[in-house]
């Protein structure tokens, strides 16, 4: 067995496909630092991650690959699964080897999961643009806590940057505890102290926090929301089914 | 904003949930400068109510007054209701306060009629305008054409909107003379037809001034109520496939209905709204939008209604067994397309997928394919299963029906998740 260790970023992986390359060595696995050590390890690499290296791998996928695949890769990872190292490694491969092109071949599994990851990934992107709340806090800014299963918050910034370009907002992954605020020109990642965080992991911001006309707006927001509710359809399984419960707790109108 | 906000929005709400075009599609537009907002073109859904449906556009009512007296409707004359109506600059604060906190799309502006046609729609012009150039909001605005109003008045708020349209309701004009005594259907196409026009003719001006204003740029779309009439799928589905071949027809919704008016002795009287007939319409819909099928082939004179039992796509199938089975390996993309099981994403990347060698079961499965209903319709890699030739329609009917009766209680217009 072939073990691989590298420093967790897109950049180490790549530096791994290099390393891989260069010195004909191809791994069983690509673990990080942190990862449990496995019991037989015949072999092992630590491969340093290096800029220059990266993006010569990267230019070579650039002119082998669609923008849509380069983009799927981009969303695979950003998925954070454990698989995710192996699955790219070999994705890369498979397409530097090929002489034709090979990012359409769907019966390939390596191909195949690639796409259901992104899938996923863009997926819940999709679900972050549907369901952030924002609340109006004392200050002007608008704040809205998430708590995505895949890393997609920088995904839909340029979403909300241009939808709100005339508002301040915050949106905050509690479960990454970083966010992202935008103060009406830039964007700039921030994180907060434990302390706040786990007042925000409980969904509702105290009420000395919020705007004075916060909480009218949630009511009418929520009287809204059940008057435009037709009885006759009742329909919990597909009301789930479209939005599932674990966004609820951020959902304004379903608190 | 205070407590008689409230109170209006509850029942200008309530008055406004059966209109059921709620989408917020067809446009894209990317931010303005010094203004809020941005229409994603495939429109979003921010949440589902608990009777499932989406929720995109703020969907209100500006007042549930109205002069007219239309049977199926809860706001007519003669029903004894709660009135109310919406100031202005009330909605469009509303609007935008709604807008800024995520929870919205736009809005989707309707109302009953005051005073005359084009009063109410003036009254409705003043909502967008001060949303467009005071509040400079920039999102998606759907509004519907009051019955009546001058031309002059459409032509203005066609510049405004997104989307402007006009409610046929009943699929036929001697059920609607029956059930809206004061309407007709040319009250509904002729404003239908102005709304093109003004629309290819911006067109044609974009062409040739990039800066030419923008007249209703995601077209028009219309609603019909199921089951409150006799008219048959085939009527209704008929019209629907007319309207398609316009080029500013986007959507048509199609809305069982629900009886609001339970003493009207025009009306039929049901235990439950025609959801099954209506989701089968939908599907029926959707294989005219994107499956290349005709209207006459989905229903015709022998059948004008549509099947409860089984999806339109599977009856069509079981209909026509000499067009099956077909070879997923070499058949054009467009046969691919009419087998059951097999959706528009299954059949681009079957297409794309067979060029590096022939496909089996267990990829096609991977791809999405519902084996369990495609199996009587295909062969691939492996020898030819027994298809529908072998099996006989009757029995693969009695296999899928099973099924699918079970399914369908739980689907609902925006869950067309059917393959
Ligand atoms: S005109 Fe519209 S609001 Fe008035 S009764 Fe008829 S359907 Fe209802």
């Amino acid at each position: 067995m072939i073990h691989f260790f590298y420093d967790k970023t897109f950049d180490g992986l790549l530096s791994c496909v290099f390393f891989a390359y260069e010195q004909k060595r191809f791994p069983d696995m690509i673990l990080s630092e942190s990862d449990p050590k496995p019991l037989f390890m015949d072999e092992q690499y630590y491969v340093p991650t290096e800029k220059e290296k990266s993006q010569r791998v990267w230019a070579a996928l650039e002119k082998k690959l669609s923008k849509t695949a380069q983009n799927m890769m981009l969303h695979v990872w950003l998925s954070e699964l454990p698989e995710v190292e192996m699955l790219l490694f070999r994705y890369i491969c498979k397409n530097i080897n090929h002489s034709k092109s090979y990012e359409m071949n769907f019966g390939d599994d390596d191909v195949l999961r690639v796409k259901e990851i992104a899938l996923k990934v863009s997926r819940e992107a999709e679900r972050l643009r549907m369901f952030v709340r924002f609340q109006e806090m004392a200050d002007g800014v608008y704040f809205a806590p998430i708590d995505p299963q895949f890393n997609v918050l920088s995904l839909v910034v340029p979403h909300f940057k241009a939808r709100y370009a005339n508002q301040q907002w915050i949106i905050y992954d509690t479960n990454r505890n970083f966010g992202i605020f935008y103060d009406i020109h830039t964007v700039q990642e921030i994180s907060f102290s434990p302390k706040d965080l786990s007042e925000l992991k409980l969904g509702k911001l105290s009420d000395e926090k919020l705007s004075e006309e916060e909480a009218m707006f949630q009511k009418l927001w929520k009287e809204y929301f059940q008057s435009i509710t037709i009885k006759e359809r009742i329909n919990l399984k597909l009301q789930r089914q479209m939005m599932p419960k674990k966004y609820w707790k951020y959902l304004t109108e379903m608190q | 904003m205070n407590e008689t906000t409230l109170e209006k929005l509850k029942i200008l709400a309530d008055a406004a949930k059966y209109d059921v075009s709620c989408a917020s599609s067809g446009t894209s537009r990317g931010a303005k400068k010094d203004g809020i907002g941005t229409a994603a073109g495939w429109g979003i859904c921010h949440s589902f109510t608990p009777d499932g449906r989406c929720v995109s556009l703020f969907k209100i009512l500006l007042t549930n007054h109205c002069i007219y007296d239309c049977a199926y409707c809860l706001n007519r004359r003669s029903n004894d209701v709660k009135r109310t109506t919406f100031l202005p600059d009330e909605l469009a604060e509303l609007t935008i306060e709604f807008y800024r906190r995520n929870y919205i799309e736009g809005l989707f502006l309707s109302s009953g009629v005051i005073r005359n046609p084009d009063y109410t729609m003036e009254q409705m012009l003043r909502v967008v305008m001060l949303l467009r150039e005071v509040h400079r909001f920039n999102g998606y605005i759907h509004m519907k054409s009051i019955p009546g109003a001058s031309q002059e008045l459409i032509a203005k708020v066609g510049t405004y909107v997104d989307r402007l349209s006009v409610n046929l309701e009943i699929p036929s004009e001697q059920n609607l003379k029956l059930l809206a005594p004061e309407k007709d259907h040319a009250s509904v196409f002729a404003p239908m037809r102005f709304i093109q026009q003004g629309m290819l003719e911006s067109a044609e001006d974009r062409k040739k001034f990039k800066k030419a204003p923008r007249f209703v740029p995601a077209g028009q779309s219309t609603q019909v109520i199921i089951g409150a009439t006799n008219d048959t799928d085939k009527q209704i589905l008929t019209l629907a496939s007319a309207l398609y071949k316009r080029p500013s027809f986007k959507r048509m919704y199609y809305s069982g209905y629900i009886p609001v008016n339970t003493s009207d002795s025009r009306l039929p009287v049901l235990a439950k709204p025609p959801l099954v007939r209506e989701n089968r319409l939908y599907q029926a819909d959707w294989l005219m939008r994107f499956y290349e099928f005709q209207a006459h082939e989905i229903v015709d004179d022998t059948q004008p209604d549509l099947d409860l039992d089984v999806d339109p796509k599977m009856g069509w199938a079981l209909r026509h067994p000499d067009f099956f089975p077909i070879d997923v390996n070499v058949a054009p993309y467009e046969m691919i397309l009419r087998v059951p099981g097999i959706g528009v994403k299954s059949a681009q990347l079957i297409v794309a997928s067979r060029r590096y060698g022939r496909l089996n079961s267990v990829q096609l499965k991977k791809m999405g394919v519902v084996m369990k209903r495609a199996q009587y319709f295909i062969v691939c890699r492996e020898l030819p299963m027994q298809t529908v030739n072998e099996l006989t329609p009757q029995y693969v009917r009695r296999q899928v029906t099973q099924k699918q009766r079970k399914q369908v209680a739980d689907l609902l217009q925006y869950s067309i998740q059917w393959e």
